[in-house]
């Protein structure tokens, strides 16, 4: 974002005018500036991950979680930030086909990860069959929750065809079944402060093909 | 959070030898603990070793009849292992009664037993702490404290451990086995792992610095009924008040787990010989130690009932 090149630059020249400040007082300019400038790339890592098909390159502060390198680096805003403590589910994205929460894991521990968000799902006027029913029943109010929602819907039909088994799977030895309880569970990552959930569970349901 | 540097570990000798070289530094593997730590300051390592690179996340047969799990495996996969399921089934119903699906598709097995307590104080850095900050004084001790742990805890320190993985590996005598930074090897028993808080509750396991865990190693299967049951404020996606992980044969002998009460996975031998006798007996012998607050006593009374829960479903 423009903003962001605008603040990186800031800090950049703030780092040289140090450097110039010191060389006025007397100690070595050339000196300073390079062990400022070390010392900030030990601080910061380049990494490459596909971000809903496109590979894209980065070098980020090694704090910087994927949730921000999304939002902020590359300006993928659909992807939201609630809590930013993995508890509220709003930041879910999938990597490398699983979802997970993207503001507990750092966007330099993802080199060579495929990554999908809610804008890689679909697009106006090319819904994901899930973006469509959420719609359709009306599975929100304010929205803030809903890109969390729709990535972990997908992941989660997906994880009850891949038979992994819930807290509510009754017989560890069957296929793990597809009803209103598994949703439910497998669903309770993303939590929705407007109450919607019962729109939530009828937009799922209708996708997954579970009768009323 | 603080800024540090980052490293990609590609072996385990690489791993422990870089931890080894650095006393603040730590690994991260799943990372959604530490990282959680980390943005409020509780954890301040200035480098992390990313463990990712590793390998060590496969689930193999070991030829004494057991399994051994690699440190990487992630939750989702450990307890969707066919094996797993079959053969320790209290070990998949443990994991998937905890956090939630996103979490426990990156949280490793040795992350999860190395995952530090939920106590709200401890996580309140405005707050005295001695595991945060050691000497400072516990908070919860006449503080809000139904929470809290009523057995084994000291008076530095009443927080429980989170983990309701641990507490199933604790009643399938898992042991957990590792590499120090100088390459020898040791094979910690799970009971062992856990430390009680004691006067130095900032020592959590009896690892040393630097000392990787490579694997968790389960002995052969003992049949029996595998239950898990937790007890919490939510039907889904909450740390237990109190759980109970058992393995009940039978004729009704068996042993049995129990969390949310402790600063590790409580467990007994007198307790686990009570078994065939009733949950009164069993849960009375577990926790013959305990000394509750006014707030969490109920939890007494909620192991006794949680057990006796878990008796009828063995039973059938």
């Amino acid at each position: 974002m423009r903003n962001h090149s605008h603040l990186e630059l800031s800090r950049r020249d703030l780092l040289v005018s140090s450097a110039a400040t010191i060389a006025v007082t007397g100690v070595a300019a050339r000196g300073a500036a390079a062990q400022s400038a070390g010392r900030e790339m030990e601080f910061e890592t380049s990494v490459s991950f596909s971000v809903n098909g496109e590979m894209r390159n980065i070098e980020v502060d090694n704090r910087t979680t994927l949730l921000d390198a999304l939002r902020e680096h590359l300006h993928l805003t659909g992807t939201k930030k609630g809590c930013d403590h993995g508890q509220c589910g709003a930041c879910t994205v999938m990597v490398d086909g699983r979802r997970i929460n993207s503001c507990l894991t750092l966007a330099v521990m993802h080199e060579g990860d495929e990554i999908t968000t809610i804008e890689g799902l679909g697009q106006p006027g090319n819904l994901h069959p899930l973006q469509a029913a959420f719609v359709k029943h009306d599975g929100f109010q304010c929205g803030y929750c809903t890109p969390g929602q729709i990535c972990s819907s997908v992941a989660v039909l997906e994880e009850i065809k891949s038979n992994i088994p819930s807290h509510v799977t009754t017989d560890l030895s069957a296929q793990a079944e597809l009803n209103k309880s598994e949703i439910r569970e497998r669903m309770s990552g993303n939590i929705c402060r407007c109450g919607a959930y019962s729109n939530i569970l009828d937009a799922i349901s209708e996708v997954a093909g579970i009768q009323a | 959070m603080r800024a540090f540097t980052y490293e990609r570990a590609s072996t385990v000798e690489a791993a422990a030898k870089a931890a080894a070289a650095n006393p603040e530094a730590k690994f991260i593997a799943g990372g959604t603990n530490l990282l959680d730590l980390m943005k409020l300051e509780i954890e301040r390592p200035t480098h992390l070793i990313d463990v990712n690179g590793v390998g060590l996340d496969q689930i193999e047969a070991m030829p004494n009849g057991g399994l051994r799990i690699g440190a990487l495996v992630r939750n989702t996969d450990l307890a969707s292992h066919e094996t797993v399921r079959r053969d320790y089934g209290l070990l998949t119903r443990a994991l998937v009664a905890g956090a939630s699906g996103q979490l426990r598709n990156k949280a490793t097995t040795a992350g999860n037993l190395l995952q530090r307590t939920r106590c709200p104080y401890f996580y309140d850095t405005n707050q005295p702490c001695n595991k945060r900050q050691p000497g400072s004084g516990c908070s919860a001790i006449g503080g809000f404290s139904r929470q809290h742990a009523v057995v084994g805890s000291s008076d530095s320190c009443i927080a429980t451990h989170p983990s309701d993985m641990a507490i199933a590996l604790r009643a399938l005598d898992a042991t957990v086995a590792t590499v120090k930074a100088d390459g020898s090897t040791r094979s910690i028993p799970i009971a062992d792992f856990h430390r009680l808080p004691g006067d130095t509750p900032h020592i959590e396991t009896t690892l040393e610095q630097g000392e990787f865990i490579t694997a968790v190693a389960l002995p052969p299967p003992i049949g029996g009924k595998h239950i898990y049951r937790k007890v919490r404020d939510r039907a889904s996606y909450a740390f237990a008040l109190v759980s109970i992980g058992a393995v009940i044969q039978p004729d009704g002998t068996g042993r049995f787990a129990v969390g949310g009460v402790a600063h590790k996975p409580w467990r007994t031998p007198s307790g686990d010989e009570k078994l065939k006798d009733g949950a009164r007996a069993a849960a009375s012998e577990a926790l013959a130690e305990a000394r509750p607050t006014e707030q969490n006593r109920f939890k007494i009374d909620l192991v006794e009932r949680t057990l006796g829960a878990v008796i009828a479903e063995a039973r059938g």
